[in-house]
């Protein structure tokens, strides 16, 4: 298998991204009243964490974090025999009236977050529920939009787009891969 | 009615014969066997090449179940006669627990009418020791024997009074009617559906140990010996019996008995899958027992090997393991089974088939079972190499409850003969 | 991640693999039921039909609350109100559910055996919740799970099992499965209700409770099945609980920190003395929460497209 690796990110630029998406946040929200974190399982638990680190820097205020595992709420589970591994929720606070920010590390085709969205709506009734992504890599199927990316990212669908952080996967980078078979 | 035999190798127990010889068949009797005969004068001789094939007196099953009356949806006298001649068999007893039972001269006259009118098979019908086989007062023994019965059994239930017993041996003895005993204490027995063993542990149901048998087989030998009679032990199963069997014929006690086929083929391990086609009583045993019993057939110990067909609906059937009928065909695949014990060293053909055909006729002190001058030509045809599968197509009982459905097994009976007239034809003479 | 099985019939055949991939699924469906709105729409809808010979409140309220938490929909059946009454055969049964194709069927009769019987003969998956005496798989499932969160493994830990080892459906299944993850087990009980040859599962027998729970970590107390039986295997249930009951007299031969496990219903008095039911060594309820995450395990990992 032919596998060109293209590094469109570096850990300099994520970092200036997240400080970016962070500020951005703080600006939108006009200060950090009822907002909570919420990282979508697996890619943006760490990116949640981060923006909690950073947010706690700017404004000295930890934002409540939660983590979402929405694999029972994806719309092809039972489409095939592969189960994918169901991870831990935990969210232990209520999101009644918060204004919830879903953390993920890549926008595709939108169908996670409109997993992601029902999922929260079980577990409460959000005053608002905005999307901070590193990547939105196009090819929407579904109405779905981010409120803060990171880095707007066009891409073939033949192409697979990674994000590596340094707490999971040792390094931070963006990489493309070109996904061809031989 | 007239055949000439040639070039089969013919085994008889009763003569002690095994080699190639032929057999001149008159008017429905065997006239002689020699080497070399010539074909007799008498009109309409035909003669039968059968050279590669084996010839034996005809089969005789001393324990069968034919379901009529009372259980035609079973099987019926007619289609558990088809079953016996595809079988080998020209003789078969048939046990009374029919419905109503076979207590009564009504009922015996009844199913030697209806064999009469198949006339595919000698039926000999065993009536019961007991009315309504309820192990409390005695059935007419006299005057059942002079309807035809010869011989008596509860069989299906054991006679658990052992008073009763005592006098059903005293009584039978003085008729000369042989008494067939089902040995099992139902106290020990209860709600068992298998063998008692790891197996049962693991199945998680309810079991029957060995010693259930054994007690009764015990008791029903000391009852022998006591009122100086014979007595006729049905299906032995464990390694107990025989040897409790063995110990009285060695002490003299006049005890004979068989076993099944399936309790030298198969052990309580084949329960595993709970196919309910392995049930039956008494159960299949663990390897020790069964070993026992091909012991018991080599040394003698039992005498004779009778199938103990069983057929049952698929409504009896195909239900919950704990609920489902208890029984097997055994008519068609019996001689088979048997001749893998012959394969296997432990009997060699002449000894098995003077345990599926010489022996039981002459413990049930009817005709058959021998190729003498004059015996009626009763003879099955046997071709050892015959290679074929039982499968539920080919079964000719009316019910196909077999546990041995797919398997593959080597020899057939391929012409069945009754007085000289052909019953069952493979070979297409 | 696949279990690749149409049918969870009894923990004799699962692998040790097989066991872990259930445990863990079910680890993350405890969260679920800890939440405002207990229910994820995993199994909307698929049909569960639990087919229920036997009286059951618990079991069988547990694989409801596990269908309903999945969005599935779950109907009931139990012998008294079904055509089984009339005499119609399992196998009758089976196949008119079978025509209104369901997704799974759970089934707990007294006769092992038959959910194997039901297996072969529908397509549908058949979840045994407990043949006769054979195997009760979801049981032995939740225990494995309690006693691995309580404890972090299975291995190398010594469980006593004490009871009416011969009529136990919950014995089995979980002699099977502690052996498989790496446990020792004993079992205790009067000399007339352990069953034959038992040694060759792979387990100690004893007569005594005293001797059997001597520093385990784990005792699991069996209820004694009044109803099962009809004849009489022991002299009286007073006898019984003299020689056999989990009291405070008893309870320091284990371990300090022993799990004391009960399937049940509780006979108090009889199998477990009240305060040992209710004590800080009991995980009795902690089994009862587990059996709905392990239930919902199941059917998840069961249901969906077949290859």
């Amino acid at each position: 298998m032919k596998n060109k690796n293209r590094v469109v990110m570096d850990a300099e630029a994520i970092d200036r991204s997240l400080t970016r998406v962070a500020y951005e946040i703080l600006e939108k929200n006009k200060g950090l009243d009822d907002l909570v974190l919420i990282g979508i399982r697996t890619g943006g638990i760490c990116l949640a964490n981060r923006l909690q680190r950073k947010i706690a820097a700017m404004e000295g205020i930890k934002v409540p974090l939660g983590i979402l595992d929405v694999t029972l709420y994806r719309d092809d589970l039972l489409r095939t025999n592969k189960k994918p591994r169901i991870g831990k929720t935990d969210i232990t606070f209520s999101l009644d009236n918060r204004k919830v920010v879903l953390v993920d590390d890549v926008l595709f085709t939108g169908r996670t977050i409109r997993a992601a969205m029902d999922a929260l709506i079980d577990f409460g009734r959000p005053r608002l529920i905005q999307l901070a992504v590193l990547i939105d890599r196009g090819h929407r199927e579904l109405p779905i939009r981010a409120d803060f990316v990171g880095k707007n990212l066009p891409s073939s669908l033949w192409e697979d787009v990674s994000v590596n952080l340094t707490e999971k996967d040792g390094v931070d980078e963006v990489v493309i891969e070109m996904d061809s078979e031989e | 009615m007239n055949w000439l035999i040639k070039g089969a190798r013919v085994v008889d127990p009763s003569q002690h014969i095994d080699g190639q010889m032929d057999i001149l068949i008159e008017e429905g009797k065997i006239v002689k066997l020699g080497r070399n005969l010539s074909p007799s004068r008498k009109k309409g001789m035909d003669s039968m090449e059968l050279a590669g094939l084996v010839v034996t007196p005809g089969l005789v099953d001393m324990h069968t179940h034919l379901r009529e009356p009372g259980f035609e949806y079973k099987e019926t006298i007619q289609t558990g006669s088809e079953a016996a001649c595809a079988g080998g068999f020209t003789s078969i007893a048939c046990m009374p627990n029919t419905n109503p039972v076979n207590d009564t001269r009504s009922v015996t006259e009844f199913i030697l009418r209806k064999a009469a009118e198949t006339n595919l098979v000698n039926i000999y019908p065993i009536a019961a020791i007991t009315m309504r086989s309820e192990g409390k007062s005695l059935a007419e023994f006299w005057d059942l024997k002079e309807a035809g019965a010869i011989a008596l059994s509860d069989d299906g239930k054991p006679v658990m009074d052992s008073g009763v017993m005592r006098r059903a041996l005293e009584y039978a003895n003085s008729l000369g009617l042989p008494i067939i005993s089902h040995c099992e204490d139902t106290c020990l027995s209860s709600s068992g559906v298998m063998n008692e063993g790891f197996p049962s542990t693991e199945l998680g149901l309810p079991g029957i140990p060995g010693i259930a048998e054994d007690i009764m087989v015990a008791r029903d030998l000391l009852l022998a010996e006591y009122t100086r009679s014979s007595i006729h032990i049905a299906h032995v199963s464990t390694a107990g019996s025989v040897r409790l069997i063995r110990d009285a014929k060695n002490r003299g006690i006049k005890v004979t008995a068989e076993t099944a086929p399936h309790y030298f083929t198969l052990t309580d391990d084949d329960l595993r899958t709970y196919n309910v086609n392995t049930k039956v009583y008494p159960p299949l045993r663990g390897k020790a027992d069964v070993e026992a019993i091909k012991e018991g057939l080599r040394d003698g110990t039992i005498d004779a090997i009778a199938s103990d067909h069983a057929p049952h609906a698929l409504t009896d059937k195909e239900v919950e393991f704990e609920y489902a009928a208890s029984g097997m065909i055994g008519l068609e695949t019996s001689l088979a089974l048997g001749l893998r014990l012959v394969s296997a060293g432990v009997l060699t053909l002449n000894q098995l088939i003077g345990k599926m055909s010489t022996y039981p006729a002459g413990i049930l002190g009817i005709p058959g079972g021998s190729l003498r001058p004059g015996a009626p030509a009763d003879l099955t045809i046997i071709d050892l190499q015959r290679s074929w599968t039982v499968s539920r197509d080919t079964v000719c009982s009316l019910s196909k409850n077999t546990p041995f459905l797919g398997w593959d097994l080597t020899g057939k009976a391929v012409l069945t003969m009754k007085g000289g007239a052909i019953t069952y034809d493979e070979l297409h003479i | 991640m696949i279990l690749e099985r149409k049918d969870i019939l009894g923990i004799k055949e699962l692998s040790r693999d097989e066991i872990l991939l259930i445990l863990d699924t079910a680890d993350s469906f405890i969260e679920i039921s800890t939440r405002e709105i207990k229910k994820v729409p995993t199994l909307r809808g698929k049909t569960i039909i639990n087919l229920f010979y036997e009286a059951s409140t618990r079991t069988r309220t547990s694989f409801e609350i596990a269908g309903k938490r999945l969005s599935a929909d779950t109907i009931n059946i139990s012998a008294s109100t079904s055509s089984v009454v009339k005499g119609e055969t399992l196998l009758d049964t089976a196949r008119n559910l079978e025509a209104m194709n369901p997704d799974v069927i759970v089934i707990r009769h007294s006769a092992a055996g038959a959910p194997h019987m039901l297996a072969g003969m529908v397509k549908q998956s058949i979840i045994n919740a407990g043949d006769g005496a054979h195997e009760h798989p979801t049981q032995a499932l939740l225990d494995m799970m309690t006693i691995r969160t309580k404890k972090g493994h299975l291995e190398n830990l010594n469980v006593a099992i004490v009871g009416d080892i011969a009529h136990s459906r919950v014995a089995r299944s979980n002699i099977y499965g502690l052996k498989k993850m790496g446990a020792q087990v004993t079992v205790a009980g009067p000399a007339t209700m352990i069953p034959r040859d038992i040694e060759q599962m792979g387990v100690t027998v004893h007569s005594s409770l005293d001797e059997a729970i001597k520093e385990v970590d784990v005792i699991m107390m069996l209820r004694i099945q009044i109803e099962r039986q009809q004849q009489h295997i022991f002299p009286s249930l007073r006898e019984y609980a003299q020689r056999f009951c989990l009291s405070k007299k008893n309870i320091s031969l284990a371990k300090k920190d022993v799990l004391v496990m009960h399937p049940g219903p509780i006979n108090r008095g009889v199998e477990i003395s009240s305060d040992i039911a209710d004590g800080p060594y009991s995980v009795i309820l902690d089994q009862v929460t587990n059996g709905v995450a392990v239930r919902m395990a199941l059917l998840y990992l069961l249901t969906g497209g077949k290859a």
